[in-house]
């Protein structure tokens, strides 16, 4: 890679020539060990991992390998339909399993991708900004000795002086804000560097990102909690339903405010090819910081507008009803009275939960201490009638004629110590009432109540609230992968729509007294305006080096197509004073291939 | 804030009606187009060059009229890809500031073919038609779009369906936005119409849902930044790709004229080919529109990752959405890394753009309809 020092002064001249062209600091390819034993093959290995075209199929295989987890479910969304998934499909669940295709974005594949790809880049990275910053400091590179060589010429002559024509050429790059050195007879320029910035930018804050994904993996814990309405919530682990956790940020991190749900206001579209399509969801709640209770703030949580507090957001993530009842034993205390959350299970928001009474008292029938649990469905707006066995359906989402659906078990008192799931019935050594041989069921709407049968007392259905779930999130490093996306974004501006160029003028006097005026610029391909813009420039020389009327207008060497042939034409060997005495380097002639 | 206002209906039902007259439009204009490349195919005559030669001669007047030291003249040579040379002449008038650029055409170079309309008079008359339907279709198609965002007082891409109206339109204004800026463009007015009227067909059938408000989820100005931007992004994302495939059918047919062969790639009339732009053309004009909207692309996806965080707390979770315009990001990132540095132009980076589209495609439609994800339209 002798190539990549550019612009050093001390090479070769056909080094020089090559310099010239290369108008970006990719690394050239290599192609093969260099050397032989280890160190060599390390130095070969190294070189092709950062190597434009291993970047290139790492590039590639990223797109490939994020394809799977896009179509099969994935743990880290949607545990419970993994676990469907893997149901459904047992035979090849085991193989996927062993491939990490549950966990595509963290398994040891994947990651090898990006972490390959994330070594190449700074192995690229890294030298081209040291290059940059020596393309900086040094001059622009010569004008290369033959200058018709270059993708855009022109050339004319003029009486006015060579050393004249040279130094309006240097002022006039200047005033067009090209980096413009004047040595030797000729006229070197570059603009544009901030392409290559632009490059490097985009590039480094592919890194900062990266920072801010890992800083966010590191570092950042959520917890769930669902909140009745006249509910409140402390943040503390014991209260969250669930916390995920991770390396720096546990249980003991989190953040100390709490808050009341005073209300939560839903609404639902009522006509229409989308009804029962939510409208609106809004938690009106009242917080509070740290330990103080009693200073209350007012918010709303809505499903756009977390509620940020300290270092934590509250993020509202769903919503459901919670029925009102009064339970009764034999005896008529009060054993059980208050909301308790159901859980949807359609988008009407038919809802199922568990009303349990762990504490029911003595059953009449045995005189032992029992329990007892209520099954059931809500329904929020219930049709007029429906059949048992297909269960009951809500029509739509919001509480037009809600309906509360039991049945109930009983059995011995006590815990089995196994953890209970909150909205699960594990009936296990429970039986279920029955009446008249029947399994004892009951629809309820508000204000209503039921006698249980074998006489446990009595349900009263006294209403409903509405419960609202939030996600309480602690996640740092968003700023420092904002910052690196608002970084790519201005350096890939930059380093697409900035084009580097470079522009050689050279004016030496002819052996008949005139002198020889060539311009030549070379950019990087895909510009076609290097041409207007060098167009422009002789234009703007010319007041400077007026053209002399040529014999035939468009004959300064310009139209012969085989103007590289040394001694075929007449003009160009008489104006080269030097540049034919040794035969071209053997530089390849297409400037195309240096990119 | 958010205007919880109902539906108005009248507004709504106006909205559907342009939509459909301006599909009506369409077909006509499409019908125009298609009349101009076929009467076109019998003057297919190199248009340009009289043209040019023309420019030439006044540029040769305003020169001569001039004593000789008033004007200057310049004329660079180009190298070419193919290892041939392009000239291009810049002549200005002293003291008055006037330029006149001409491009002449050398050996190696391939010239532009002269559009669609070829030499043939009848032809340009039906283009000219053709591209008088196109704008009106484009008025009802965005009083269309207006209308239904009137209706509920919103941003109308709501859903899948107006995102649809939405994006055809940036399409079609796109098209007529080249021929305002005088760009030779008018071959890409077939190509236009029959995307556009595909996608406004596709939303009208399947994806139709009545004018309503939005779901709480939508309900953010990130709707009109991150959206707005995806419409711009996929317009020109399609335009890129009809220009890349016009690019390797001119190609093949390229090689297989100099292979003697006379017509194009699947028998198709060699014509055709002819009055398109040159090969070289069509491949620079369709790196340039996929590395002008890269960065507007990279700007839509991280609005995405900002709005997802607002909503969800959580700006990036893989969600198939998300997935796949990472995925389109990173096979475009792929194109131009190959075009930029890899030096792989012509066809190979035109698969690659191809590719990367075809992920664009399959992250609109696909990941809507057959990938069930967070990001799920209402109505679709
Ligand atoms: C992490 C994934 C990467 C992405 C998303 C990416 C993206 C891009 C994009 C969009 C460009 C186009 C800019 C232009 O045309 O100038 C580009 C250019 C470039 N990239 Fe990358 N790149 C990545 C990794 C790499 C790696 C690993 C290397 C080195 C081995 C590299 C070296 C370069 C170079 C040398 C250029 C062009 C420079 C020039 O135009 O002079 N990139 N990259």
């Amino acid at each position: 890679m002798s190539n990549t020092d550019t612009d050093t002064g001390v090479s070769r001249p056909d080094e020089d020539e090559r310099t010239a062209e290369r108008l970006s600091s990719a690394p050239a390819e290599s192609d093969g060990p260099a050397g032989i034993g280890a160190f060599g093959w390390l130095r070969w290995t190294w070189r092709q991992l950062t190597s434009m075209r291993v970047a290139l199929i790492l590039l590639f295989l990223l797109s490939l390998a994020a394809v799977p987890g896009s179509l099969i479910p994935q743990n880290g969304q949607n545990a419970f339909k993994v676990q469907a998934w893997k149901a459904a499909h047992t035979t090849v669940a085991p193989v996927y399993q062993k491939l990490q295709l549950f966990d595509v974005y963290s398994s040891v594949w994947f990651s090898a991708i990006y972490i390959l790809l994330f070594v190449s880049l700074a192995g690229c990275i890294v030298p081209r900004t040291w290059q940059f910053v020596g393309v900086l400091r040094a001059h622009p590179p010569a004008a290369p000795r033959n200058l018709t060589r270059m993708p855009v010429y022109a050339a004319w002559r003029t009486d006015a002086d060579a050393r004249t024509v040279n130094a309006a050429a240097h002022r006039l790059l200047r005033r067009r804000r090209f980096r413009a050195n004047l040595a030797d007879g000729s006229v070197a320029s570059e603009k544009g560097y901030l392409r290559e910035v632009g490059n490097l930018l985009f590039h480094l804050s592919l890194f900062a990102l990266l920072a801010g994904f890992a800083w966010a993996s590191l570092a950042s814990g959520q917890g769930g909690k669902l909140v009745i309405e006249g509910q409140g919530y402390s943040n503390t682990m014991t209260q969250l339903d669930d916390f995920k956790g991770t390396a720096f940020y546990g249980s003991e991190d989190l953040d100390s405010f709490g808050f009341k749900l005073d209300n939560f206001t839903s609404r639902f579209q009522t006509s229409g090819d989308q009804v029962g399509s939510a409208r609106e969801f809004t938690a009106h709640i009242r917080y509070w910081k740290g330990s103080d209770d009693s200073k209350l703030t007012k918010g709303d949580i809505e499903v756009n507008h977390p509620l940020e507090i300290g270092d934590s957001k509250v993020f509202l993530i769903g919503h459901g009803y919670a029925p009102v009842v009064t339970v009764k034993n034999a005896k008529g205390e009060v054993v059980y009275s208050g909301p308790t959350a159901f859980l949807p299970q359609d988008a009407n928001l038919t809802s199922t939960g568990v009303i349990k009474v762990s504490d029911y008292g003595f059953s009449e029938k045995d005189d032992k201490k029992v329990k007892m649990a209520f099954q059931g469905f809500f329904l929020p707006t219930a049709p007029a009638n429906f059949d048992m066995s297909t269960g009951p359906r809500s029509l739509f989402p919001g509480d037009a004629d809600p309906l509360l659906v039991l049945n109930a078990y009983v059995g011995p008192a006590g815990d089995s110590g196994l953890p209970e799931n909150v909205y699960q019935l594990d009936s296990r050594g429970m039986t279920q009432l029955t009446q008249d041989g029947q399994i004892a069921k009951v629809k309820l709407k508000p204000g209503q109540g039921w006698t249980l049968p074998d006489n446990y007392g009595t349900v009263t259905f006294d209403g409903y609230k509405q419960w609202a779930s939030f996600n309480v999130s602690h996640r740092p490093g968003n700023a420092i992968a904002l910052t690196g996306a608002v970084c790519a974004i201005l350096g890939l501006i930059g380093s697409l729509f900035v084009q580097r160029r470079r522009v050689w003028v050279r004016a030496v006097a002819l052996p008949d007294g005139t002198t020889l005026v060539e311009l030549a610029g070379l950019a990087r391909s895909e510009s076609a305006k290097i041409a207007e813009e060098l167009a422009e420039l002789a234009v703007d020389l010319q007041d400077d080096a007026p053209a002399l009327d040529e014999p035939d207008p468009d004959e300064p060497a310009l139209d012969e197509p085989e103007r590289d042939e040394p001694g075929t034409d007449a003009a160009e060997a008489e104006a080269g004073p030097a540049p034919d005495a040794t035969p071209d380097p053997a530089v390849p002639a297409d400037p195309h291939s240096k990119e | 804030m958010h205007l919880a206002s109902a539906v108005d209906p009248s507004l709504a039902d106006l909205s559907n009606k342009l939509i459909y007259s301006a599909m009506a439009v369409y077909l006509f204009g499409m019908f125009a187009y298609m009349f101009e490349w076929t009467f076109g195919s019998k003057g297919a005559v190199a248009v340009r060059s009289s043209e040019q030669s023309s420019l030439a001669e006044t540029v040769a007047a305003a020169a001569a009229g001039k004593p000789a030291k008033a004007a200057k003249k310049v004329t660079v040579t180009v190298a070419a890809a193919g290892g041939g040379t392009t000239t291009l002449t810049r002549t200005a008038l002293a003291g008055e500031g006037a330029t006149v650029v001409t491009s002449g055409r050398g050996e190696g170079e391939e010239a532009d073919g002269p559009g669609a309309a070829g030499g043939s008079e009848k032809a340009d008359l039906a283009g000219r038609i053709a591209i008088s339907l196109t704008v009106l279709g484009a008025l009802l198609h965005a009083g269309g779009v207006i209308a239904r965002g009137l209706s509920v007082t919103r941003w109308p891409w709501g859903n899948m369906y107006e995102f649809s109206c939405a994006f055809a339109l940036t399409m079609v204004l796109a098209f007529l936005a080249l021929l305002a800026a005088k760009k030779q463009a008018r071959w890409l007015g077939l190509p236009v119409m029959v995307a556009g009227l595909l996608t406004l067909g596709v939303a009208t059938t399947v994806l139709y849902t009545d004018s309503e408000q939005l779901v709480p989820a939508l309900h953010s100005y990130w709707l009109a930044i991150h959206v707005s931007t995806a419409i711009i992004c996929g317009g020109a994302f399609y335009a890129a790709f009809i220009t890349t495939a016009l690019y390797l059918g001119k190609d093949s047919y390229d090689k297989r004229i100099a292979a003697g062969l006379t017509t194009g790639p699947l028998r198709t009339s060699a014509s055709v080919w002819q009055r398109l732009p040159a090969a070289s053309t069509l491949d620079k004009l369709s790196y340039r529109i996929n590395a002008l909207v890269f960065p507007l692309w990279t700007f839509t996806i991280i609005a995405g990752a900002i709005w997802a965080e607002a909503a969800w707390g959580k700006y990036w979770e893989w969600d198939p959405k998300e997935t796949w315009s990472f995925i389109t990001w990173v096979a475009y990132a792929c194109y131009l890394h190959a075009r930029a540095t890899a030096g792989w132009k012509g066809r190979k980076a035109a698969y690659l753009a191809l590719a990367a589209f075809a992920c664009w495609l399959f992250n609109y439609y696909g990941v809507n309809i057959f990938v069930t994800g967070k990001h799920s339209y209402a109505g679709v």
